[in-house]
């Protein structure tokens, strides 16, 4: 049979409410659509006239699995606009909680998302019947990024302690060394992650991916870095809106963001960070990422499990090197002033770059805001992998090729939540 | 645990949210695993592509009702439920997304969509006691795991859940916390907000923000008046009531008196 519609309504285990359609006409994938029908979310309007310092509270609600991502590109913009900068200890406890959060949101997919799809179960519940020890592993491992959160966000999901110039309480020396012997287990268990998932069955399937991430000079990126990619971008965030645009594509029912000048889709997140990037890893991270079989640059997609656990060990490894190395600083935020101006910041999300720009108002009151989530600007790229990857499947039966194409969009660990403030709602529910 | 063809189906739906309520049932990685083995994990997408149709014994539903075809499809929620339970402000209260409700809602998609004529959209977001009966409402943007916890376990064992609903103020004189109000002049809903967080904000040297919503029978107006003598202006009274249940009665009758008046210059 070559020609056949493989529509899946409601797709599982990702953030967020998601449909896919692919069409196959001759033997060939003519055409596949993300479709997104959560219901519209309207937070750039929310924020017209709120004060500045709502701003991390409010944009957190965008996201239950990634809000310190959006906390942080928030304060990063609006302190732009401030002029200040922060305290090196304040700076590394910035890092610190974003170490949480990618140990929560990679373990998360990992175990419980991605996993099942590779070993042949429903979910990681399901996954638990056969492979308890695995799946506790993966769930004690995600439990110490929560620690992280929890201690120095006060609660995992919509953390209360960011704010505008720094937190509102900073910890005590002795209450983050109170996480070093779990984190110092994890560590072994991230280890653990990166061989396991090496032993994996991928795919064989490669495309030549122009990938986009923050580079910094001497860290493997999280909060600060220039936006480069492997076509010779190196752009401060500044000047993102003037090479990417988001763009309508006929017949489809999302936003899609692309190269302003070539139209190209482009793709963020875990590949495109460590293919970037490899050189600022831990050695500790580089070499079990080599020995599980990964190059430096990592184009196989099938192969972001690997390249997540990767990014565990170095989260995990980065969080006992600060909290080692932290003092604890006299004040827990710089004082700001309110001020008329425009700023914008991009840091990485567990799920790839997040964009922010906001134009305040001589009162502090925000005029305009603009948010760009890694799932948005990932959406064509997930499209064209299916076009291109799904044509080599056609021999497998319906259900496993409905799993087949479920699994190349898992690939991304696409937020649908997120992506929907933003995303045309799809009109024709059917 | 005993046969499982008595344990009761569990089904997670999602209406207009972040899923971050949904997601606090994976975040109790010490408890997931047992809960699966008390409860048969029947419908929760975020978790499982695995789907068992039919009736469910308890539904956890999340979000707010912001499109037509949602609150169609809650009524079939309700209809295929035996307990149906609220998590979360946007589900109790209608949520940030209620934030709508006071304003004009093709303005909003005009500011964040390129082709608002697109967009399919009701005027307001609604809380789903607005649109079916609810069994329970657990409180919350998010909602506490531990709550969640002792929720499911007191439905799975047929008692009330012990969720308190006096004021986050009980909560701190309970942690031994110093009032932020008095030592530090700091703007908090801590006296009209729902207990439930354990004085999150107020232990790290902030004003509770209202996630929980209002506590029982709230008395507003004296905290305005008293915010007010601290130097807070009519827009920042306006703001601080209409955050994440900016719908619920007390807080938007509160923040609707002051909202008025600035929407007067």
């Amino acid at each position: 049979m070559t020609s056949k519609t493989v529509k899946i309504d409601v797709l599982a285990r990702v953030e967020g409410e998601g449909g896919l359609k692919v069409t196959i006409r001759d033997g060939l994938v003519r055409s596949a659509e993300l479709n997104i029908f959560e219901p519209p979310r309207f937070f750039e309007a929310f924020l017209r006239g709120r004060h500045f310092d709502e701003t991390p509270d409010i944009v957190a609600r965008i996201c239950g699995i990634c809000p310190v991502a959006y906390q942080m590109s928030a304060v990063h913009a609006l302190e732009n606009i401030f002029d200040v900068s922060l305290s090196p200890q304040l700076r590394a406890l910035r890092r610190l909680l974003y170490c949480g959060e990618w140990i929560e949101s990679h373990v998360l997919h990992i175990y419980m998302l991605h996993a099942p799809d590779f070993l042949g179960y429903a979910g990681g519940v399901e996954m638990a019947r056969d492979h308890g020890d695995l799946v506790r592993q993966g769930l004690q491992l995600k439990k110490v990024g929560n620690q992280i959160l929890t201690l120095l966000g006060g609660r995992e999901i919509h953390p209360i302690n960011v704010r505008v110039g720094g937190f509102y309480r900073t910890p005590l020396k002795k209450e983050l060394l109170t996480l070093k012997e779990n984190l110092k287990w994890a560590r072994e268990a991230a280890l653990a992650t990166v061989r396991w998932t090496g032993t994996l069955d991928f795919p064989d399937r490669e495309r030549d991916y122009t990938f986009v991430a923050l580079r910094h000079e001497d860290e493997y990126p999280f909060n600060e870095g220039r936006i480069v990619s492997n076509c010779g971008l190196d752009i401060a965030a500044g000047d993102y809106e003037n090479h990417f645009e988001e763009k309508h594509v006929p017949q489809s029912t999302a936003l899609h963001s692309r190269f302003r000048d070539s139209g190209a889709a482009y793709l963020v997140g875990p590949l495109a960070r460590y293919s970037l990037n490899f050189d600022r890893l831990s050695v500790l991270a580089q070499e079990a990422a080599l020995e599980a079989g990964l190059d430096r640059t990592c184009r196989n997609p099938y192969r972001s499990i690997v390249v997540r656990a990767v990014e565990t060990l170095y989260a995990v490894d980065e969080a006992l090197r600060i909290i080692e190395n932290y003092q604890e600083p006299k004040s827990s935020f710089v004082p700001v002033e309110p001020r008329k101006g425009e700023g914008c910041a991009a840091t990485e999300a567990p799920r790839g770059l997040l964009y922010h720009r906001y134009r305040l108002e001589s009162d502090g009151a925000i005029a305009e805001a603009q948010i760009v989530p890694p799932t948005s600007q990932n959406q064509a790229c997930i499209e064209e992998d299916l076009v291109e990857f799904i044509g080599g499947f056609l021999d497998l039966s319906d259900e496993a090729l409905r799993h087949r194409c479920e699994q190349t969009v898992r690939n991304y660990d696409p937020c649908i939540s997120c992506a929907t403030h933003f995303l045309r709602l799809d009109i024709d529910r059917g | 645990m005993t046969g499982r063809q008595i344990r009761p189906r569990l089904a997670v739906w999602k209406f207009a949210s972040c899923d971050g309520c949904q997601l606090s049932l994976l975040d109790c990685e010490d408890e997931i695993l047992g809960l699966a083995e008390a409860v048969e994990i029947a419908y929760f997408p975020e978790a499982t592509r695995a789907e068992i149709s039919g009736h469910y014994d308890i539904s956890l539903v999340e979000g707010s009702i912001t499109t037509a075809h949602d609150a169609v499809r809650i009524h079939e929620v309700r209809r295929r439920s035996t307990k149906l339970i609220v998590i979360g402000a946007c589900a109790t209260s209608g949520g940030i997304q209620a934030l709508r409700n006071f304003s004009d809602v093709t303005e909003y998609a005009r500011i964040v969509y390129a082709r608002p004529e697109y967009i399919e959209t009701l005027s307001t977001s609604t809380p789903i006691a607005d649109h079916v009966r609810v069994d329970f409402e657990l409180r919350g943007c998010p909602i506490n795991k531990r709550q969640l916890v002792e929720m499911l376990g007191a439905f799975i064992a047929g008692r009330r859940p012990a969720t308190p609903a006096h004021s986050v103020c009980v909560e701190c004189k309970l942690k031994g916390v110093a009032c932020v109000m008095v030592a530090h002049g700091a703007p908090c809903l801590g006296p009209v907000t729902h207990a439930g967080c354990g004085a999150l904000c107020p232990s790290y040297n902030r004003g509770c923000y209202g996630c929980f919503g209002p506590k029982e029978t709230p008395n507003a107006p004296a905290l305005s008046a008293r915010l007010s003598e601290l130097g807070m202006d009519q827009r920042g009274l306006a703001r601080l009531y209409s955050t994440f249940n900016a719908n619920a009665d007390a807080f938007r009758q509160e923040s609707e008196k002051y909202d008025q008046q600035d929407g007067q210059d």
